[in-house]
């Protein structure tokens, strides 16, 4: 029953990493899509699922099925830009933003909100019923970004699954709401669409952590769980644009589970609340 | 029965999965790993996904390593205890560092056993050992036989000694493990992986 004692390391998994790299490469030259800078680790699962999906036994059946067929590349970007996300996703972070960050949003005359990597929207929505319901959505305009076309054309209808509604409303429940998640959508034919009185202060929007550059001032940058997602390099580019983007004392909010402390754009930012991952912008020197 | 515990190589890493009975399993397995111990530990406890989880201050009492809810993109240190947050799959990556991802559920899960296990395996290969408990669902099989491909060394909880076996008996199914233990077996294999001859 002792384990056969065999020194020999994994093969399988050097090979691996050299398809990935290949095949992120070509990615990269020829669709622009920069994928260098993520976690290999979430990548490599995602890319084991788009083997089976695309039926092929290697990566590098992959890479020449997307190199010879442009087709096929909108939907292997859906398998590497697949982001889950649910309307008031931790719902004990909105509250914070309710009950400490909105008070602060009031003093400004107009808003700016930058949902970065919106994915389909959830987020960008959940912000917009938060500010409808404090009173702030009208002078609010919400930059909702992220890299798949496909996504944001999905976002931007404004539409989910009606299975999904019950997780959202018990999570907007309690988030500390002031109205029922009902006023702001209509269910029919198992979907519910979210009211235009919403989208009409989102706009979503094209744009690259990877490799685009700031576009707006704003007040809010919430990107949440998209970091996890980038190696430390990219992270920090990341961060280093969130900070340029922001006003002074603007707030940022990032995943319960993420970091800023090993970048260097973290002395840029103040913790603001610790437990919920909000931190302000510091005022200049 | 007395195991037989050498396991004739060095042990980088262990990862560990469980679910339904795993805190109780664990307090068993975590206080007998000896201070000293060079291998880092990676454990998945499937939990409610919406509360936090207290995993790290409990074992933390309970273990001579320190023990430590997982962070992202945070280096591995050796001897150091890693639980994976709720809500999130813990991987490991390149370095080795940690990395999190709020990816789908896996077998109705998150944190999922085969995500860490899988990840593990393709970082640590054959100086990995994997370890499955009880646990009453199928997460970890697929990512037992991960470890197993990668050349580490696979080892369940015996099924009949088990809260929930069928965590074990699935795994089992789709691969036989190297070592099928009861848990002062496993204990006593973690034993073994402190290095010899530390001045106490």
């Amino acid at each position: 029953m002792d384990a056969e004692v065999d020194s020999a390391p994994s093969a399988t998994g050097k090979e691996f990493h050299i398809e990935m790299a290949l095949l992120i490469d070509a990615i990269y030259r020829l669709y622009h899509y920069d994928f260098r800078g993520y976690a290999p680790a979430s990548l490599r699962r995602r890319l084991k699922a788009a083997m089976v999906r695309f039926g092929c036994q290697s990566l590098s059946q992959l890479q020449d099925a997307v190199i010879h067929d442009p087709a096929m590349f909108p939907a292997l970007l859906d398998f590497l830009t697949v982001q889950v996300s649910e309307m008031f996703r931790d719902p004990a972070y909105f509250r914070a933003l309710r009950q400490r960050v909105v008070p602060l949003l009031r003093t400004y005359p107009s808003l700016k909100v930058w949902v970065a990597g919106c994915s389909a929207g959830e987020e960008a929505f959940s912000l917009a019923i938060l500010l409808r319901e404090e009173g702030l959505l009208a002078n609010t305009l919400i930059y909702a970004t992220d890299i798949n076309p496909r996504s944001l054309q999905k976002a931007a209808t404004g539409v989910y699954e009606v299975e999904r509604i019950a997780g959202f409303t018990a999570n907007h429940q309690r988030s500390g709401a002031r109205s029922s998640l009902s006023d702001y959508y209509t269910a029919a034919y198992g979907r519910a669409v979210f009211d235009k009185s919403l989208k009409d202060h989102i706009v979503f929007s094209d744009h690259s952590l990877a490799t685009d550059s700031v576009f707006a001032e704003v007040q809010l940058v919430s990107c949440r769980n998209v970091l996890i997602y980038f190696n430390r390099t990219l992270q920090d580019r990341a961060l280093g644009l969130f900070g340029d983007a922001l006003c002074h004392n603007g707030f940022l909010s990032i995943g319960s589970k993420e970091s800023i402390r090993f970048s260097a754009h973290a002395d840029q930012f103040t913790d603001f609340d610790r437990a919920e991952k909000i931190f302000q912008k510091r005022a200049a020197l | 029965m007395t195991a037989s515990v050498s396991l004739g190589r060095q042990i980088d890493a262990v990862v560990i999965g469980a679910s339904a009975g795993g805190v109780e399993a664990l307090s068993v397995l975590l206080s007998a790993v000896p201070s000293g111990t060079k291998a880092a530990f990676f454990i998945v406890l499937h939990l409610p996904r919406d509360r936090p989880s207290m995993l790290a201050e409990i074992f933390a009492r309970k273990c001579a390593l320190p023990v430590r809810e997982a962070e992202d993109k945070e280096s591995v240190a050796p001897g150091t205890v890693y639980f994976a947050p709720s809500n999130y799959h813990l991987l490991v990556d390149q370095g080795p560092q940690l990395a999190l991802s709020a990816d789908e559920l896996v077998h109705h899960s998150r944190p999922s056993i085969d995500v860490l296990f899988e990840s593990a395996a393709d970082v640590y290969g054959n100086r990995l050992l994997g370890v499955i408990l009880t646990g009453a669902n199928e997460d970890g099989a697929a990512g037992l036989a991960a470890v197993q491909e990668g050349g580490g060394i696979t080892v369940v909880q015996q099924p009949e000694t088990a809260r929930s076996p069928q965590m074990i008996l699935s795994a089992l199914k789709l691969r036989p493990a190297d070592k099928v233990l009861p848990l002062d077996g496993i204990a006593a294999l973690f034993e073994t992986l402190a290095p010899q001859g530390v001045p106490i």
